[in-house]
């Protein structure tokens, strides 16, 4: 397997808030390689956002700070840094010209007084060092990379003129502008229609095909895992609970609590003896289970629970190669 | 067939002044039967929430009809729809903006029950069985909205939106906002529901699963527009409109052993206010040829109830699909 160009391990995020100190984030890890996707999905509050702020230095400060654990990225020199230790010059300096992250909500991460081009212009002559011409007709090539129609007039398109899926195409032309080693994108579709997710869902993947990028996709939607991802990570509570290549984790899933999600999906409903369909749904919610530290986090809503779940936190335990799963009976699964 | 609970005829409504009027739904007709669940699918802006809106005359129709238990409410002045009020009820998307926060549940539940003077002397034990109804424990009375998780708020809304009886139900993306696994939860519930209180549904959704579990039939909308309608099971394994395909091909499924990334539909929904002439979808559609600029297609039939409004014939529908 290729070396990884990020690493996340063992990875645990604090805040600090009035009621006293929070950890949404306790045992995080994932691995993204160069030129792969990997789908990191859970249900929203899992802490999927907080993980990847973390990786790109955003934490909210001071409140939030990353309490333990590495995330480890490979550089274009060859070099290996842990961005939670790294200065926050560094970091910054990484972002723009390595990393780069898209969020769900383009109105919010595009500037509102700036043309597209304007904002692409202005942050490629920072990062490639182009003059005012130069970075213009920049803009317009990464324009016209996003398939945005008659790009050349687009360019002077202020974001509030144009539709949520052309604001989200303006926002990957951002992100892609310096030409990133690695792609953050947080939930990218989840505001578009699925007509609109398709063809950006397409985009991203053209792009990563192109240039060999990695691609850490963040979702909740387990049918847009299953059609960009090549490996999963599957998060609940703050931990990864489970890891595998995405064929494999489902069609097999080794913890009950990706065996459950799938099963929710109302696509594999099945017909009960009231002659309607039901989908087996999983008890309760996500509540407060990010604060269970002596037990394994799931337990409370878990349908294979057992007295040992309830003292003991459960690992993250390889099987095999390229899985592993938080759960004390995997085996059983 | 029983007579509709709801039947709409030529339903048309249009916001603001020409030249920025929207049209936001153009000629809709269908009927709802009781007991059934007719759901409303299609992209953003193509009148699913106006239609639910309109059903329930929380707004006035520019034109067409409104039948509610046979009656023709599409003009009746607001003092004379307290009956309509009684017998139908909305369900929000949004399970925290939908419930007063200032309130306790008895407090929410109370207010729906004392606008129609129901359950009086027996106020709180009929508050307890309608939260019984929706699986939630007797002691949730006494609570305010925020206490309770997304999956339980839309529990309360449900609860809310039953304590009249009500014989139609219009859903607006229910489980739109709830996480896959708590959205199952309350699926479950509305199918219960459904069974134990012979309700009948408009079921507003842009999840096609979603759709396919719940809804006896279903109407495809796009720009305000239906496309296509019929049994539901039917039109998602034989969809006749192209746009009902590419909607369909769109949807993600979640099988990773599937096709990946489907058949792309080029370019964006157009403006409402200045919807394509002729077939309003022929600018994003794949078969579109010169006399789709031209008429707005008629329905054409394609059995059981199932009908589409696409000039192009079916045969030719297949090989691009
Ligand atoms: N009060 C209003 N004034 C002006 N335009 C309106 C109003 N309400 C709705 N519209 C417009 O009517 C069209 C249909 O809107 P509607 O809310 O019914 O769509 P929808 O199918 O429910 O979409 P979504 O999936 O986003 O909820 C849209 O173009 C919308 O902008
Ligand atoms: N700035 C913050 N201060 C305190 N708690 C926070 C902060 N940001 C996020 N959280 C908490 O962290 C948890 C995980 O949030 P998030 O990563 O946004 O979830 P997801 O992206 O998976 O939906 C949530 O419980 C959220 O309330
Ligand atoms: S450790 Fe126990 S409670 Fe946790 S997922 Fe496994 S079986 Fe369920
Ligand atoms: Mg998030
Ligand atoms: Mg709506």
């Amino acid at each position: 397997m290729t070396e990884p160009l990020l690493s996340i391990e063992d990875l645990e995020v604090r805040f600090r808030t009035e009621d006293g100190e929070v950890a949404p984030v306790t045992g995080v890890d994932v691995s993204v390689a160069p030129g792969e996707t990997v789908a990191l999905v859970g249900e929203s509050g899992s802490g999927k956002s907080v993980s990847s702020l973390a990786v790109m230095g955003l934490l909210p400060r001071p409140a939030g700070r990353v309490a333990k654990g590495r995330i480890l990225y490979r550089t274009k020199a060859g070099e290996t840094i842990d961005l939670a230790q790294a200065s926050p010059d560094r970091v910054r300096r990484l972002r723009g010209a390595e990393i780069a992250m898209i969020f769900q909500e383009p109105m919010t991460s595009l500037n509102p007084v700036l043309t597209a081009g304007e904002q692409i212009a202005e942050s490629v002559r920072l990062h490639l060092r182009l003059d005012r011409r130069g970075a213009l007709r920049r803009a317009q090539e990464m324009l016209e990379l996003v398939e945005i129609p008659a790009a050349a007039k687009r360019l002077h398109d202020y974001p509030h003129q144009m539709s949520g899926g052309m604001r989200q195409r303006v926002m990957i032309a951002l992100a892609m502008a310096c030409n990133p080693r690695l792609l953050i994108a947080d939930e990218p579709t989840t505001a578009l229609d699925v007509t609109i997710q398709a063809q950006i869902l397409a985009l991203i993947d053209r792009l990563r095909r192109e240039t060999g990028m990695g691609v850490l996709f963040i979702t909740h939607n387990l049918g847009v895992v299953a059609e960009v991802a090549d490996r999963v990570a599957v998060m609940y509570a703050g931990r990864i609970v489970e890891t595998g290549p995405v064929g494999d984790l489902f069609r097999h899933p080794r913890h009950p609590y990706t065996a459950g999600l799938l099963d929710s999906l109302p696509a594999r409903a099945t017909r009960g003896p009231d002659g309607r369909r039901h989908v087996r749904s999983i008890p309760g919610s996500l509540g407060r289970a990010a604060a269970i530290r002596d037990a394994c986090a799931f337990a409370p809503r878990c349908d294979r629970v057992r007295e040992e779940c309830r003292r003991t936190a459960p690992p993250l335990e390889a099987i095999g190669v390229d899985r592993a799963a938080r759960c004390l009976f995997w085996r059983e699964m | 067939m029983s007579n509709p609970i709801l039947a709409v005829d030529g339903l048309t409504k249009r916001f603001g002044r020409p030249p920025a009027q929207v049209r936001a739904v153009e000629d809709v007709s269908f009927t709802v039967a009781p007991g059934e669940v007719v759901g409303l699918v299609g992209e953003s802006g193509s009148g699913k929430s106006t239609i639910g809106r309109l059903a329930l005359r929380l707004v006035d129709p520019t034109a067409g009809t409104i039948l509610f238990d046979g009656q023709d409410v599409s003009t009746l002045p607001e003092r004379r729809l307290t009956p309509l009020r009684r017998r139908a009820q909305m369900i929000f998307q949004d399970p925290y903006a939908s419930l007063n926060p200032r309130l306790r549940v008895s407090g929410i539940l109370g207010e729906a029950l004392a606008a129609h003077g129901l359950a009086r002397g027996r106020r709180r034990e009929r508050m307890a069985e309608l939260l019984d109804l929706v699986g939630l424990p007797p002691e949730h009375l006494d609570r305010f909205p925020h206490e309770f998780s997304g999956g339980q708020r839309q529990r309360i809304g449900i609860a809310r939106a039953l304590a009249v009886e009500p014989g139609l139900i219009v859903a607006d993306e229910p489980v739109s906002a709830l996480d896959v696994s708590v959205q199952a939860q309350v699926l479950n519930l509305l199918q219960d529901l459904r069974a134990r209180l012979n309700l009948a549904m408009l079921f507003i959704s842009h999840d096609l699963d979603v759709v396919e579990l719940l809804c006896d039939r279903v109407v495809v909308l796009y720009l305000g527009r239906v496309m296509e309608i019929g049994p539901t099971a039917e039109v998602a394994a034989r969809p006749r409109h192209p746009y009902t395909r590419a909607l369909l091909a769109a949807s993600p499924k979640a099988d990773p052993d599937g096709a990946r990334i489907a058949r792309l539909l080029k370019g964006d929904i157009p403006s409402p206010i200045a919807p394509p002439s002729g077939c309003v979808f022929r600018t994003r559609c794949p078969l579109a040829v010169e006399a789709c600029a031209r008429d707005v297609p008629p329905m054409h039939e394609a059995g059981d109830g199932h009908r589409f409004a696409c000039l192009r014939d079916a045969s030719e529908m297949r090989e691009a699909a």
